[in-house]
């Protein structure tokens, strides 16, 4: 789970860095060529194998987790746990499963019509690939997809907010001294990564309502 | 002070359990928790009731004892002690106070508010032994230990295996308790001969008791009577994954 989930949120930031290209008003050009790279490099290819593994291994492995943790207390408590734990901790296996959710919208409206199993809204490029760039404009110009795209964003940076220090702690990696670095470090990873995504959606729409 | 009180009973481990509710009156804010108890039997034994089973010995924070979920936490509403050490004015007058019984698969009700802890024995059996030599006392300078390590080792120690780790996690999972017992060994030079042996059989067992897993919560950090520290659970995964993987 931990392993995963520290491979996840590195794809994350790969994966942020090429949305960044959207921001450009070069017609697509750097997203484009950024997109070609990933969808042609072999070495990125392998990855791809790697990371669908790590997302399915990651969700089943979650789940699995779940269910053997709901059976290990079959009879519940009268009064709900008053002890003093962080918030979001509790509700880890809620915000993976709307993480899951997006995830489930987001291959529908990429991945799938690279594979070819649903039509693309917008024309096509030249040599027939999907045209991404301009399928993130029309989706983002759309208010309740944008709104939605924010709302789940904001449900991922509960869900990494936990996750990155938890995940040093399941594998060992605690230290008195770095510890709390790290701890540092995953709160403003959790805000930075899904604002990061969360100003591209605002971008295109905000520029949509004045124009 | 008065007091409203729900308090689970049941009469034995098959049979099927339910809240009673009783009232206390004349109850003095310095009696401890266990003594509002044992008030409260004195008066059911009077009325030819049943008393209230609960379990408790030393009565002075040391055995492990007590138990007992009380309005949402175990050893009830204070910080780093047992329920034998906890005082009715950590209550208001005219409370309601529910009193439960641990729950998780691995802790069986036996009756009322007792249940059985024997699956920590089983997990601390199945750590096995330490190699050392038997015989007279050893000088005490012939191993040299280092401060920090004789202290972590010290701390992880204090463990009284109450199970308040067990209750309090959402998960009811044994990791804060299995990581003192492996934390307390693993740091020193007489624990680290069979230490990859201990960590692999201790896990083990837990998970077939049927604890659940850590999701990192720390819940049970916060209720430990002893204040058994988290970065024995991330000792327990790195000695975990040593044993396994090296």
């Amino acid at each position: 789970m931990a392993l995963l989930g520290i491979f996840l949120m590195v794809f994350l930031v790969v994966h942020l860095g090429i949305n960044l290209c959207l921001l450009r008003d070069d017609g697509g050009l750097w997203f484009h060529e950024a997109a070609h790279f990933m969808g042609t490099n072999y070495v990125v290819k392998v990855f791809e194998v790697v990371l669908f593994a790590g997302f399915i291994f990651h969700i089943l492995l979650g789940i699995i987790l779940q269910i053997k943790n709901w059976i290990s207390r079959p009879v519940r408590y009268r009064v709900g746990n008053k002890s003093t734990t962080p918030f979001l901790s509790k509700y880890m296996i809620y915000t993976g499963g709307i993480v899951l959710i997006f995830l489930v919208i987001h291959f529908m409206n990429f991945y799938f019509i690279k594979l070819g199993w649903v039509d693309s809204p917008v024309p096509l490029l030249q040599g027939g690939e999907p045209d991404f760039f301009e399928t993130a404009r029309w989706l983002f110009t759309q208010p309740f997809y944008s709104i939605l795209y924010i709302v789940l964003m904001v449900v991922l940076a509960f869900h990494l907010n936990h996750a990155f220090g938890a995940a040093f702690q399941t594998l060992g990696l605690e230290h008195k001294t770095y510890t709390p670095f790290i701890q540092g470090f995953g709160t403003v990873y959790s805000i930075v990564i899904p604002l990061g995504y969360t100003i591209i959606p605002l971008y295109f729409l905000i520029f949509s309502l004045v124009s | 002070m008065k007091l409203k009180l729900k308090i689970w009973r049941q009469s034995d481990a098959s049979s099927k359990g339910r809240f009673v509710k009783y009232k206390l009156d004349g109850i003095s804010p310095n009696c401890s928790f266990l003594e509002m108890l044992d008030i409260l039997n004195e008066q059911l034994i009077g009325q030819d009731e049943e008393p209230i089973a609960f379990d408790h010995d030393c009565r002075e924070g040391i055995c492990g004892m007590c138990s007992l979920y009380i309005n949402g936490r175990p050893h009830g509403p204070d910080d780093a002690i047992t329920t034998c050490q906890l005082h009715m004015r950590k209550f208001r007058d005219r409370d309601t106070i529910v009193i439960e019984p641990w729950r998780a698969k691995g802790f069986p009700v036996i009756k009322d508010l007792i249940i059985d802890r024997t699956a920590f024995d089983k997990i601390i059996q199945e750590g096995g032994y330490t190699s050392a030599h038997t015989g007279g006392a050893p000088d005490a300078n012939s191993i040299l230990i280092g401060k920090v390590e004789a202290d972590l080792s010290m701390d992880a120690a204090a463990c009284i295996g109450c199970g308040a780790c067990v209750a309090a996690c959402k998960n009811a999972s044994a990791m804060l308790f299995v990581s003192a017992k492996v934390s307390q060994l693993a740091l020193l030079p007489q624990g680290k001969v069979e230490a990859k042996e201990r960590v692999k059989k201790m896990v083990a067992m837990m998970d077939e008791l049927g604890f659940g897993n850590c999701t990192n919560t720390y819940a049970c950090e916060a209720e430990c009577p002893k204040e058994i520290s988290r970065s024995n659970i991330a000792r327990l995964n790195r000695e975990f994954i040593c044993a396994k993987v090296l």
